[in-house]
């Protein structure tokens, strides 16, 4: 099998973000630090195979964000963006 | 609901399987009984946790087939023969028996008509379950932009809600559906016979409409391949949204 059949959508991780942020996330305007474009975090790649959850940008590939669980710790590596729009009104 | 509100941590609830109605021989719908349930919204999905007796436990995401409807929630699964969650599911929940579930969840892939823009749909296999849910709630809503729905099965027995589906195109002039059987056809047939390609997209979604969203669920390799034909027809990028299964279901 190939790593391309194994993408799938931020919509896919969207219960582990909400699990951490306790929000809902995929609504999230992502900047990829890489090149520049901004998503929903809905529309990132998302590959759930790796020993945690990786999020690529669709566009360059680059990873944006990086989650990873062992036993009753967690680390997020959310360094491949560069900013994040979340909206605080309705 | 606010869209961008705090919604606060999803709790683990209990749900009771109320119905189970099967819908072809691999895929059955769960009507489930969820008290406490916030509600959803069209398109929105679950968790699913199952805890085995020594406390192994595995977890999967399944598309809401319904609109909103009190604490009843409806799960529509396709037993994948490697599956560790699904055949479970599928071949050996009962009427009265408990699951965990967590959710909604999902407010990207997410359509409740608050406009009366085009809606456009695009379903490969059981990708159809969360665009049903948006069907049959616009098909509640009594007055909805017009909307098209091309599904691509592999064979006909593997179309999901393939009665209710002709049934809502048949009492709505500004629904059209049209489905692609991509293996077998039975003698007769009338529909595509082909995997989906930019010809077909076009015409049963006539164009791509400026105002129009597209919704495109399935397996990896379907919607990589819808997606890129729907923003080869001139959908804007933002405007198609995907949920990808991964290889060959979820």
């Amino acid at each position: 099998m190939e790593n391309a059949d194994l993408k799938l959508d931020g919509n896919a991780a969207a219960g582990e973000l909400r699990e951490i942020f306790g929000a809902e996330m995929t609504i999230v305007r992502a900047t990829c630090g890489s090149c520049g474009a901004v998503r929903e975090m809905g529309a990132l790649s998302v590959y759930l195979h790796a020993p945690g959850t990786v999020f690529r940008c669709p566009g360059c590939d680059a990873v944006l964000v990086r989650i990873v669980r062992a036993e009753e710790r967690l680390w997020l590596d959310p360094s491949g963006v560069s900013c994040l729009e979340l909206r605080t009104g309705a | 609901m606010a869209r961008a509100a705090v919604l606060g941590r999803l709790n683990w609830l209990l749900a009771e399987l109320v119905e189970l109605v099967p819908e072809t021989p691999r895929v059955k719908s769960l009507v489930l009984a969820a008290p406490g349930w916030p509600g959803h919204r069209p398109g929105q999905h679950v968790d699913v946790r199952l805890t085995a007796e020594d406390g192994y436990q595995a977890q999967r995401s399944y598309s809401i087939a319904t609109p909103p409807d009190g604490e009843r929630v409806v799960l529509t699964v396709e037993r994948l023969e490697d599956g560790e969650v699904s055949p479970f599911l599928v071949d050996e929940l009962l009427v009265g028996d408990r699951i965990e579930l967590r959710g909604p969840i999902g407010g990207y892939f997410v359509w409740d008509g608050a406009d009366r823009a085009p809606l456009h749909l695009v379903a490969g296999g059981s990708g159809i379950v969360p665009l049903m849910a948006m069907l049959r709630h616009r098909a509640g809503l009594g007055s909805a932009g017009p909307a098209a729905l091309v599904y691509s099965a592999r064979t006909e027995g593997e179309l999901i809600y393939r009665e209710e589906l002709d049934r809502l195109a048949a009492d709505d002039g500004a629904l059209r559906i049209a489905y692609t059987l991509t293996r077998e056809r039975p003698p007769g047939w009338t529909g595509y016979d082909r995997r989906i390609d930019p010809g077909m997209l076009g015409e049963v979604l006539g164009g791509a409409d400026p105002n129009a969203t597209a919704f495109v669920c399935g397996p990896t390799r379907f919607v990589e391949v819808a997606a890129d034909a729907l923003v080869g027809l001139g959908y804007e990028p933002g405007r198609v949204r995907t949920e990808r299964f991964g290889p060959s279901g979820r």
